[in-house]
């Protein structure tokens, strides 16, 4: 899928913006073409421009991937909750507050030294927004979706996420309403940290599959507090 | 319906080049906020479902859908909507100039800022009674049906016709399939494990999980 921000496929070498559009008139830019759908549709009395703000707040500051992380580094100290978790992951989640659209039906998968778990949603762009947030431009790419399934292995090497020998890859492939998070490995090197030292581990990626946790040397250092 | 959305096996797609997770933004420009927000207020008009919404963006020409951004289709699939409802028309489209407000019972529902957290927080839970018995337990050997149909399904082309086995009942759905027609009917849900080797060659020791309904499922002895 074409995307649109310098990062992209698209200035890959022998990707040609040139594409036909005989079929139908050329796509207007996103910018007037959203802009003048939102002034359409406030003027007919549809849409509150202040309802748009309310629902961008709450995916900029109140769910996002932070909220996965404490389920994790919940997980990961307490035995109990681990157990809730992998039994019953929307109630358990639901426990901690984080409930809602694009997270009503949650399973959790754990990531053991046997098994690692990867997910993808090939048809569209499911992800579990309650616990992550809104998915990532490279989980809703055409690339993605492709090759996760397929060639598991060469996608997360393009993480730079190598495995052990012998560990085996599951792809979680997000057909139904049914939303997966993957419960990482604790990292090594841990012992004895409570929730809140372990949830600066868990990142985002680890949480869909596509990489590690962090070891404790890997903490981002915050300016003015300590790691 | 075999479009372009159903991705998964594709080759010459290039590199995903994802960006650092430290450094992504949430949103890359501010019109991809209104595209959120513009998609989920039109949803919340109640004119259509989840599927119906998938449909209508997996319908875009694979030329178009290949070429978008995902929010470019979101808009695309709202702007589908709105016109086969009868919410706008052609015209008002094209110009941005309304002909005059939205019927009475429709502006009914518009979602003030108030309105937002407790609709998001309740979301759109998907379970559904089913009146047909449950068919398969955890440990069966099934194979998913070949069809190609034209209309909405969930069964992605790659796992259609081969052989899986079931590793958990999540339930019942609402049936996708009937619910991009506007039918809300429960189905028994399975997760079904598929051999990397069945489906993609020798060497593939992977193992893929798929969603898959009752029907889209027939029993291997």
């Amino acid at each position: 899928m074409g995307q649109d921000h310098s990062n992209d496929n698209a200035h890959e070498p022998g990707h040609s913006h040139a594409h036909h559009h005989d079929h139908t008139e050329p796509p207007a830019d996103p910018v007037l073409r959203v802009k003048a759908l939102e002034s359409l549709l406030v003027e007919k009395g549809l849409v509150d421009p202040a309802a748009i703000d309310a629902i961008v707040e709450t995916y900029e500051t109140k769910v996002g991937p932070r909220n996965g992380a404490k389920v994790v580094a919940r997980a990961w100290s307490d035995p109990a909750f681990k157990k809730h978790l992998l039994e019953d992951a929307t109630a358990a989640i639901s426990s901690m507050g984080y409930i809602g659209r694009q997270g009503e039906h949650m399973k959790v998968v754990e990531n053991t030294h046997e098994r690692h778990n990867m997910v993808v949603c090939t048809l569209c762009s499911c992800y579990p927004w309650t616990v992550l947030g809104l998915p990532p431009v490279w989980y809703k790419s055409a690339p993605y979706r492709a090759r996760a399934v397929s060639d598991p292995k060469g996608v997360l090497a393009e993480f730079g996420t190598e495995l052990p020998k012998g560990t085996k890859i599951k792809v979680w492939d997000s057909t139904s309403e049914m939303r997966f998070l993957v419960l990482p490995l604790r990292p090594k090197g841990t012992a004895g940290w409570n929730a809140e030292r372990l949830e600066q581990l868990v990142t985002r990626n680890s949480m869909i599959g596509v990489e590690l946790a962090l070891r404790p040397d890997q903490i981002p250092v915050k300016s003015g507090g300590k790691a | 319906m075999n479009g372009a959305h159903d991705l998964g096996g594709c080759h010459g797609l290039g590199p995903i080049n994802p960006e650092a997770e430290k450094h992504e933004p949430i949103f890359h420009a501010e019109w991809e906020k209104r595209a959120l927000g513009l998609t989920l207020c039109a949803g919340f008009l109640g004119q259509w479902n989840i599927d119906i919404s998938r449909h209508a963006r997996e319908r875009q020409h694979p030329v178009a859908y290949l070429s978008n951004s995902y929010y470019e289709t979101w808009l695309a699939g709202l702007e589908t909507l709105l016109l086969e409802r009868g919410i706008v028309t052609a015209e008002e489209l094209h110009s941005g100039q309304s002909n005059g407000h939205a019927p009475e019972e429709l502006c009914e529902r518009r979602v003030t800022p108030g309105q937002v957290p407790g609709i998001l927080a309740k979301g759109g839970p998907a379970d559904l009674a089913s009146d047909s018995p449950r068919q398969f337990n955890i440990g069966d050997r099934v194979r998913v049906i070949l069809f190609n149909p034209a209309g909405h399904t969930r069964v992605p082309r790659y796992v259609r016709g081969q052989k899986g086995i079931i590793t958990d009942y999540h339930g019942s759905h609402v049936f996708p399939d009937e619910s991009a027609k506007g039918n809300r009917i429960g189905q028994h849900l399975y997760n079904v494990a598929f051999a990397g080797a069945d489906l993609w060659g020798a060497g593939n020791d992977s193992t893929i999980q798929v969603d898959l309904w009752q029907d889209y499922l027939l029993p291997l002895d």
